[in-house]
Formats: C-alpha cells, structure tokens, sequence
C-alpha cells in the first residue's frame, strides 16, 4: 500500500525518540499520527505498522482497539467531542446537550447527513474550570452557550471556523501580578 | 510572593507575553536553575526537594524527594515521566502549565532527571490535549536546539534527552504503571503489585520516576528560593503552594494557585466570588471525582492540605474542588460519577470492569424512577466489593465517592424510589 512519506519520515522521528531496542514502543504515537494523517488506521495501515514496528498484526489490533481515541473507521470531517461529565454538567451541558442534538439533528455516536459532523459524548476533557467545553477536531472550545455552540458550528458549515480558544484562558488568579 | 489572596510562585510568569517562547522565557531566568542544580551534586538536589516538603500534585501526595531517593544505586539506564495525563473530572491545572510555561516544566524534569542520572525523559500528555501537546512539542524544539537537552548539557558532561509520549483517550494510562505499559507500546493496563515503585522498576524494567506536571514545575522556584522558603508556603507536612482547579457552581471558576493549607471557604467566597445566583452551598468535591463528597456543613472550617482533608473524611487529591449548590441533584450527580469510571474500567480486574457497568446502570435506574427499594442497599454492597479488591486505585476511586454520596445523601436517592 502507499504511505504517506510524511508518514514515514514521521515514523523515523518516532522511533529515534525510543532506543534502538524498543521498537515496539512507537505503537501508540505512530498509530495516532497515521490516523491523523490518513483519517483512521485501516487495514492496510494496520499491516504497514505490524511490519515496520515489527510486531505481530494481532498485536497491533490489540493495542489500536484499547484507545478510544484511536479507530478502524474513518470520522467524518467534523469531529465534535463534546463533555458531559460532572463540571460541565454542573455549568449547565446537560441543556446543551439537548441544544447541540437538535442544531444538528443528530445524536450521540451518529453522523450528519451531509457527512460533515459526527457527534461523540466525552467523559472530561481537562477545561472543567471553563466548562461547558468540546473539541472540534483538534481545535478547543470553552464557556459554550447556545448561541456561542450556534457560531462555532455555522463557522465550520461555512468552512469559516471560528478561531478555537487557544491557548486557554487565564481564569482564577494564576499569572496576577502581586504585591511582593 | 505572598499575598492576603494566595502566593502565585509556580504560575508568576504565565500571564505575561511570550512565556511559552525560549528567548522571551530566557529573559526571565528560565534555565538558570538548572544551571545551579547541575552545580550541585544529584543527591544534593534529592536533599533540597525533600526537606522542602515537595508533594505529588498528581493525586497521592507522596513525597517527591523520598520518590526519587528509592531509585536503586547501580541500576542503569533510568528514566523520568513527566504525568501530563490530566483526565480526572474536576483537574486541569496542568494544562495551563504546559500552554503558559513549558520550559519551567521542562527545566524541573531536566533537574530531576540530574538529581536521579535519568537519561531520558518522557512526558506522557493525554491525546485530547492538541494545542498543549503543540506547545510543548516546540518548547521541547527550542530547548534542544539551544544545548539545554540532548548530548552534554550545558557543558557539564551530562546528557538527557526529552522527547513526548503520546496518550490516546485512556484515563487509565494516568495510573503510573499503566503510563509505563503504555510508553512500553501495549495497552495502559497498570501492573499488578510488587514491585510497588516504579522507582526501582519501571520503564522496560529500569527504574523510573512518575511525576505529575506540577510537582516537576515546583522543583526550579525549590532551588531557587530554598527548601525552607518554600515549605513556609504550605504546611510543615506539604511544603509550597498547590493550584487549584475550581469548577462548579461559583461565580468565578478558574484555576488559583494558593498556599497549601488554604481554607476551602477562601478559595470558594474570597477568590471563587461565592456560590452562583445567590444560591446556598449543598457539598463540595474537594480532590477531583475521585474523592468523597463533603457536606456543606463539613466544610466549614477545613483547610485544603493532605492531612487535613483525610481528617474530614476525605482526600485532596489533585486538588479540583468542584462546588454543588443546592439545586443539584446528588442522584444525578452519581449517574454523571459512574458513568466517567464505567467508561474508564481498563478492564482487567473482574469487580471493577463489571461493578462499574452495574453501578451507573442501578444509578441510572434510581434516577429515572424505576429504582426498587433494595437497589440502594445494593448499590452500597457493590461498591464494597470492588473497594480494595482491585489491581489499582481506579476501584477505590468509584467506590469511595459512590459511598459517600449515599450515605449523606440517602433521603435525595430515597425519595426517587417510589415502591
Ligand atoms: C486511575 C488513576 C488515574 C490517575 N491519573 C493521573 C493523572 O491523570 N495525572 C497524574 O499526574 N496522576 C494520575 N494518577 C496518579 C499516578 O498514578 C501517580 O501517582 C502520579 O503521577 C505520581 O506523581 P506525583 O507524585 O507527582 O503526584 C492517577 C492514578 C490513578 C489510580
Ligand atoms: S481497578 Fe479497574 S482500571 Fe484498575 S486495573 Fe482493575 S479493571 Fe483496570
Ligand atoms: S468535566 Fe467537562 S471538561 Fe472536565
């Protein structure tokens, strides 16, 4: 099959960050830059990685099926990870859980019909100070209210994203000038 | 440093431009205290963060410096893993350390890595952290570029590399040894114990310190001000400061960087602007999900260290204090809980892979009204039953929470069920 050559020059990278000896030990961090790369780890790629790692293809699939984060099916274009869990809940993503289903007339695990969101609940993803929060794709999304949700989504219909909190906002007192 | 609202050591830089860049982060002195550890002996630099009272951020507390002294003399090669899985609901201070100052986590990494002769360095961050992965990815760039990591650092003859170690959606690759499984190229199942640190046996075998984030971004502001300084901003038990990951129902959420020891209604009214609407305080979580729940009357008078909140009756973990006004249902509260942990049983032990399904579906059912009077009483003997019966402390960490939400809140989860 044809890799990428970004993918294997990639690779290489991986593997020097690991001795010589421990080959095995760029499973993990190759399977999560081909499915970047490629969209999701097919079959192809699944053997590509078992024999440039140098291990077993039963092995790959044990590992590729552990992570949630990693898949053997292909995400449509939009990826949107959004938190349900308990500070998200608490500031108030349980409405807005109603509010993205509807926007998108989708539900949890399902995909668009125009192919372009998928839709995926997620157990914290580490902005709980700035809950509500989701990812689109790679990008991050914080403080989400209906109509901030409406902005983001129409910005990715329209292929006008709305820039992603990046980096994340200083909230509380961390980085305050104080009195010395 | 110290002010009436807190003593803001580890994050003073973080709001000023261009701190995540080396040249900007030059200017401000990044590096010079790997300058002066390299000055000092390994051992020496053990000493200072052991008498400084250093803790784990992480969740457990332990002491960093006695950590890094059970490394074995004459085992070798041996690592260091920086802990930047952030992934308990409630936590995410570590994200703003790796986004803001990554070469101060990198500096405290290199120094612990001199103090144990670590030739490597990992640092293991969670898949869904992007643009922090990004960051440091390119701090870590500049910093090899610039002779602070690779082949003879600094010209003293020493040399450690730092390279990113990359999570995929696990919780359970936060568990130390379920980290070093992962790292390892298998899936992040944590290993059975003994050996019990992986100090002495970790990474392919060698031994391996595990540090959280925070812990490692403490270490530089150690050698810089001292031992002695630094545990005077905590408790003579806990030296420094600890951040904070406020969320819930205040006004001001955010993460606050404070001494540790700091009374909990400080960080909640003085810095967190009290409970949102003018609502009354029902309970607060005070060390992430993981942690028991605290009634709004055993919070009173508690103060935010290790010891202190054992004494209450539950533990400070990673310090995440979520804050539960008195519109919030504990049932419901439980069903989001269980649901985190059913989601994230790695599933090698029996009693957590199938008790956390069976909990969020009894949870689940008593929330919906369809709960039948024993469900209660069962829901209290599962948890029993995983709680220490466990390969790691994923079970205890449902198990807990999920006693203590029924025991101080029965009469909520009694007036759902109907027969
Ligand atoms: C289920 C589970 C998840 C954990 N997740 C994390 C985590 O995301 N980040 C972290 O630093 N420690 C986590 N820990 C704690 C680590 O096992 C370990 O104690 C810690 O990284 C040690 O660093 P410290 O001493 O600096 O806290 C977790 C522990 C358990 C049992
Ligand atoms: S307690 Fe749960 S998460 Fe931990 S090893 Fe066992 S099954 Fe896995
Ligand atoms: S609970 Fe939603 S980001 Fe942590």
């Amino acid at each position: 099959m044809d890799i990428p050559d970004t993918l294997v020059r990639k690779s290489e990278e991986i593997f020097f960050s690991f001795p010589p000896e421990r080959r095995e030990s760029a499973l993990v961090p190759l399977m999560f830059e081909a499915q970047r790369e490629l969209g999701c780890i097919t079959p192809d790629t699944e053997h590509w990685i078992a024999e440039t790692v140098g291990v077993s293809l039963v092995k790959v699939r044990e590992v590729l099926t552990f992570y949630s984060m990693l898949r053997r099916e292909r995400a449509e274009k939009f990826l949107v990870q959004f938190c349900r869990n308990i500070s998200c809940c608490l500031a108030g993503a349980e409405d807005l859980q109603r509010h993205v289903e509807k926007k998108l007339g989708i539900r949890n695990g399902e995909t668009t019909a125009d192919g372009l969101f998928t839709l995926r609940y997620v157990e914290c993803l580490g902005g709980c100070s700035w809950a509500p929060m989701m990812l689109v794709n790679e990008m991050q999304y914080y403080q989400l209210t209906p109509e901030k949700l409406d902005r983001i989504i129409e910005g990715f219909r329209s292929g006008r994203p709305v820039p992603p909190d990046e980096p994340t906002p200083l909230l509380g007192n961390v980085g305050e000038k104080i009195a010395v | 440093m110290t002010s009436s609202n807190g003593t803001r050591l580890l994050s003073r830089n973080f709001a000023l431009p261009g701190q995540a860049n080396l040249d900007t982060a030059l200017k401000r002195g990044a590096y010079e205290m790997l300058k002066r550890a390299l000055k000092m002996k390994p051992e020496e630099v053990t000493t200072v963060v052991k008498a400084s009272g250093l803790r784990g951020h992480g969740g457990a507390g332990f002491s960093a410096g006695m950590k890094w002294g059970f490394v074995p003399k004459d085992v070798f090669p041996r690592y260091v893993c920086v802990n930047a899985d952030e992934s308990e609901p409630g936590t995410c201070k570590d994200r703003l350390i790796l986004e803001y100052d990554p070469h101060l986590l990198i500096e405290g990494a290199l120094i612990c890595a001199w103090a144990v002769q670590a030739e490597r360095i990992y640092i293991y961050v969670r898949g869904e952290y992007f643009y922090p992965t990004r960051i440091v990815q390119r701090a870590i760039d500049e910093a090899r570029a610039k002779g602070f990591v690779g082949e003879n650092i600094l010209g003293s003859g020493w040399s450690c590399h730092v390279h990113l170690g990359t999570g995929a959606g696990q919780y359970i690759c936060g568990e130390e040894t379920g980290l070093i499984e992962s790292l390892e190229g298998k899936k992040g199942w944590p290993r059975l114990k003994p050996p019990f640190y992986p100090a002495a046996v970790g990474l392919w075998g060698k031994p391996t310190i595990v540090n959280n984030v925070e812990t490692l971004a403490f270490v530089p502001r150690i050698i810089e001000i001292g031992a002695e300084k630094f545990l005077s901003y905590g408790t003579p038990k806990a030296g420094g400061p600890t951040l904070f990951s406020l969320s819930g129902s205040v006004n001001r959420p955010g993460v606050y960087e404070l001494p540790t020891g700091v009374p909990l209604k400080t960080l909640i009214y003085d810095c967190g602007g009290g409970i949102k609407d003018g609502r009354r305080l029902k309970a607060v979580i005070p060390g992430g999900s993981s942690s028991h729940i605290l009634t709004a009357e055993e919070c009173e008078n508690l103060k935010m260290d290790f010891e202190s909140v054992v004494a209450a009756g539950s533990m400070l973990g990673s310090a995440a204090v979520m804050v539960i006004d008195e519109t919030v249902s504990i049932p419901r509260l439980m069903v989001w809980m269980t649901r985190f942990y059913a989601h994230e049983s790695c599933g090698q032990c029996t009693p957590c892979r199938e008790g956390t399904g069976w909990l969020l579906r009894l949870a689940t059912r008593i929330l919906e009204g369809r709960g039948r009077r024993r469900d209660l009483d069962d829901l209290y003997e599962l948890a029993e039953n995983i709680d220490g019966k466990t390969i790691c402390a994923l079970g205890q960490a449902v198990a807990w929470p999920t006693k203590s939400y029924i025991t101080k809140f029965r009469h909520e989860f009694e007036a759902l069920i109907q027969e």
